[in-house]
């Protein structure tokens, strides 16, 4: 069941069993993360049908890199790449908590430290999540999935940042640099000639900043719950300590109401954190999904503007009577690659689309069960409680 | 999946329902009746701190008002108000305050301890049961820039025979409410009773409310304020004694009140009330007093802990609501977000789905404001009353303190007189020492009332301070279960709505294909 929910984002992975991996093991050292990548397979392409290696975070970055670069896959919408994790926001906290940690009750700051240590769990949790469902996006894919970095990258048991290094000089991030600035291009007047790419520029481009923006109002959500949650842990702790002090029938009801509130934070917590989960990642996730595809148009649209200085540069050899049959085929391997990519292109958008539209409906549907579940044991806590306190 | 953190932390385990009655509580533990000891001075009659506890004390639960009424037996009008606590009385004469049973004749010794008990006390006033409800509203502005203010409805229900009427209004003025504090303090606080204070001055917002702005901080502010006085009021005549002040009936009644004018915070009078308070802080530390009944250390030692505890839920509490606030803008911004985001998602019933969602995430943006407004109106404005209540409560024990300072210091120079008469003796000048053994007679019969006087006035102070803690704190715990289980219901409120929005919203998740 765990698993189930961790995979909540992506969906139709991992279900081709010539192929499974997945993440089963992960080490924090020092903000460092080590996973373990687990792979079980049919295939005789690789050496052994079951078998783990350690990666870093690095190791993943280099696989996606050297895919993007890969003119092959050109028309493909390559996964986007696992972001950094990143601690920040709980080491900070962690270490506000030491600072305050002379203003609250040992109690207080054991359940602070608790609360943190379970967002810090989270954090980690997740960026495992997002690291495996990089993987098997890539193993899912029919053409991804040969790729020899890739088996490199599942099979190879040794360091991987001796050839990272290489590989770094090898291509000098050249395609990168390029796609940087590919929105001038997209932007710029290339005419486009087919009507499903134009819409679907319009399409990603305005997505793509309204779900960048969405997302990022959805994680300030999740935050005010999370400090609500918070808050419910001191009001518990300082009504634990009037309970304390009190000798009179009173103290029973205080203790009551601290209890009351220590489990009503827990389901907040929860309420926050399955928000998180359901809701910003999904988006976060999708958003980079997103700007995958629109690296795929800019590809695309590179090719158009290479097809059509070809064609310039055919009618210019043709004016001048020379080397006229290098450049008709260089315009023919132009057009080639261009409707190749295109194909391909239409292919890859068409299937994104389904899959985004299946994942925002398990995830939604997932979240508003979650909701009603956790609104429906908050009502019962509080109304235990109202009972208890109106009959003494 | 077996992940390893660097700290394994617990696994957060599903809750379980409150276990019930597990425990078995001692029984509420009893005032501890402590014995008398003997002061420290020679010829004078000691006496414990206080009369002994007697049935008056009545620990009865039901019975808040128990001790409703008692006798105020004072002097003269013009009492001395050196121990008071707002230095010049507002510019309408108080009227000293007078039991409804005319008082006792005489200020004899004896007074003090032999009226009736309680019981009696009530059935002669007729048995009227505390009835009286207060409402503070519609705020209106009058008049125009600096000179403005706001003018409140202060609306009575009441079957009291105290009142002329069963139902009355007038037109009160936020100053009004401050100079029947100021007089009510004047009279009542150095004698040891828990004055409720009255809600706080605020240069800053009155000012924005002055100049005309009518935006929301200034509607949140004159709410916030109106709310803080209507509760003012119900705790003033929650008070048995306070209730029958003339001048709480006055303010209650009254179409025309003489205004107060010395309760503006920048007035001169202002400016007194701060440094008598200043130098009251310095005397609490230079009087050390004997203390023979272990209730007054303990008494003082549990509200200094609950001061302390209360301030600090009280800022857990404001936090709250700033958090629950910030999620309510969160939400909003969010709702707009995803709304925007449906917009442009080009499958349809995708595209509806983000829509329903931004709808719902509208609808709970209200949600999460009304609970803001529960959090601060019920809980957090609670926490902050009992905390300004608290302060009053310390204030009446150091009252005390002085009542007790002063009768020693009659006794000190009692027995100074004392000795110099005893020296008188020895004087060799035969006609001038009848003289002197006259005056120095007379000075001492003076002193000697004085000290009586003292004595009897530290041991009502005691009494009275001890009926008042028991009536304070059993109307805390009343006053703060009604509040919490108001609080908690609207928790329970908030919840079931979310609920509703969330499973409305969960055919449209569905629906999507």
């Amino acid at each position: 069941q765990r698993k189930e929910s961790l995979r909540s984002v992506s969906v139709d992975l991992n279900h081709d069993a010539s192929l499974l991996i997945d993440i089963p093991d992960a080490l924090c050292e020092r903000d460092k993360v080590k996973f373990t990548v687990h792979t079980k397979t049919t295939l005789s392409s690789f050496q052994k049908p079951d078998f783990s290696v350690p990666r870093q975070h690095e190791d993943f970055i280099w696989l996606h890199d050297t895919l993007v670069e890969t003119e092959d896959y050109a028309g493909l919408i390559i996964p986007p790449a696992p972001p950094k994790p990143d601690f920040d926001s709980p080491r900070e906290k962690m270490h506000k908590l030491g600072e305050g940690e002379a203003t609250m009750t040992k109690e207080e700051y054991t359940k602070m430290k608790q609360e943190l240590e379970a967002e810090y769990l989270a954090v980690f949790k997740k960026t495992v999540q997002v690291h495996e469902i990089f993987l098997q996006r890539l193993s899912s894919h029919p053409v991804l999935s040969k790729d020899r970095n890739f088996q490199i990258f599942l099979e190879y048991d040794q360091d991987l940042s001796v050839r990272r290094k290489n590989a770094k000089e090898m291509f000098g991030g050249f395609f990168k640099n390029m796609v940087k600035s590919a929105d001038e291009v997209l932007i710029s007047g290339v005419k486009e000639v087919d009507d499903f790419f134009e819409q679907e520029k319009t399409f990603l481009l305005d997505y793509y900043s309204k779900i960048k923006d969405s997302t990022a109002k959805a994680e300030k959500m999740t935050r005010a719950h999370k400090n609500i949650a918070d808050d419910y842990i001191h009001i518990s702790a300082t009504l634990n300590s009037l309970a304390a002090d009190d000798m009179t029938a009173n103290k029973k009801n205080l203790e009551k109401l601290s209890d009351l509130f220590e489990k009503f934070r827990k389901v907040e917590g929860r309420v926050a954190s399955d928000q998180d989960l359901k809701l910003t990642e999904l988006l976060r996730y999708y958003m980079r999904d997103i700007q995958a595809a629109k690296d795929l148009l800019y590809r695309r649209a590179r090719a158009l503007a290479d097809y059509e200085n070809s064609n310039k540069a055919l009618d210019k050899a043709r004016l001048k009577s020379k080397d006229i049959p290098q450049a008709e085929e260089h315009q023919r391997q132009c057009l080639q690659k261009f409707d190749k990519l295109s194909e391909s292109g239409k292919k890859e958008l068409t299937s994104f689309k389904g899959r985004r539209v299946v994942a925002f409906r398990k995830n939604f549907i997932e979240m508003a069960e979650l909701e009603i579940k956790h609104a429906k044991n908050s009502v019962t806590l509080l109304q235990g409680c109202i009972e208890l306190l109106k009959s003494n | 999946m077996a992940d390893t953190a660097r700290d394994a932390p617990p696994e957060q385990t599903d809750f379980h329902e409150l276990e019930d009655g597990e425990e078995l509580f001692p029984e509420p533990a009893t005032t501890q009746e402590s014995q008398p000891a003997s002061l420290a001075a020679e010829d004078i009659s000691t006496n414990s701190n206080g009369p002994k506890q007697d049935s008056l004390f009545d620990d009865d639960p039901e019975d808040l008002f128990a001790e409703a009424t008692e006798e105020v037996s004072l002097d003269s009008p013009e009492r001395d108000v050196l121990l008071s606590d707002g230095p010049s009385p507002a510019i309408t004469p108080i009227t000293p305050p007078t039991s409804v049973i005319t008082p006792r004749i005489g200020h004899t010794h004896d007074d003090m301890f032999t009226h009736s008990s309680f019981d009696e006390i009530e059935e002669e006033e007729g048995g009227d049961s505390f009835d009286i409800h207060i409402s503070v509203s519609d705020p209106e502005k009058v008049g125009d820039g600096m000179n403005a203010y706001m003018a409140y409805k202060v609306t009575t229900k009441t079957s009291m025979s105290l009142f002329k009427r069963s139902e009355f209004a007038v037109k009160r003025r936020f100053s009004d409410f401050l100079g029947l504090h100021s007089k009510l303090a004047s009279k009542y606080l150095h004698i040891g009773y828990i004055v409720p204070p009255a809600p706080e001055k605020s240069i800053v917002g009155m000012t924005k409310v002055k100049v005309g702005k009518e935006d929301q901080s200034s509607n949140e502010f004159v709410e916030k304020r109106r709310s803080a006085l209507e509760r003012y009021l119900m705790r003033t005549v929650k008070h048995p004694i306070l209730l029958k002040d003339p001048d709480v009936l006055q303010f209650l009644e009254s179409s025309e009140l003489p205004r107060a004018v010395s309760t503006q915070a920048l007035s001169s009078a202002g400016l007194l009330r701060m440094v008598n308070k200043a130098a009251d802080a310095v005397n609490k530390m230079t009087i050390k007093m004997n203390e023979s009944d272990a209730w007054f250390e303990e008494k003082q030692q549990h509200f200094e802990n609950l001061d302390v505890q209360l301030r600090k839920l009280h800022t857990s509490v404001e936090s709250l609501v700033c958090h629950r606030k910030e999620l309510s803008v969160n939400t909003a911004q969010f709702a707009k977000s995803a709304a925007m985001l449906g917009n442009s998602e080009d499958h349809t019933a995708l595209s509806r789905a983000l829509s329903q969602l931004a709808e719902v995430e509208e609808k709970i943006d209200q949600l999460h404001q009304d609970q803001a407004n529960a959090d601060f109106y019920l809980f957090s404005e609670l926490l902050g009353d009992y905390v300004r209540l608290l302060t009053a409560v310390k204030g009446v024990f150091d009252h005390r303190m002085k009542t007790w300072q002063k009768w020693q210091d009659s006794q000190m120079l009692l027995q100074k007189k004392r000795e110099a008469e005893a020296k008188l003796q020895f004087t060799n000048k035969p006609d001038k020492l009848q003289q002197a053994k006259d005056e120095i007679k007379e000075e001492i019969e003076e002193l000697e009332g004085k000290v009586q006087q003292g004595e009897r006035d530290f041991e009502q102070i005691s009494k009275t301070i001890r009926k008042e803690v028991s009536r304070f704190e059993k109307e805390r715990v009343k006053d703060f279960k009604t509040i919490i289980i108001k609080y908690l219901e609207s928790l329970v409120q908030t919840q079931q709505q979310l609920i509703k929005y969330w499973e409305a919203f969960l055919p449209e998740a569905k629906a999507i294909s």
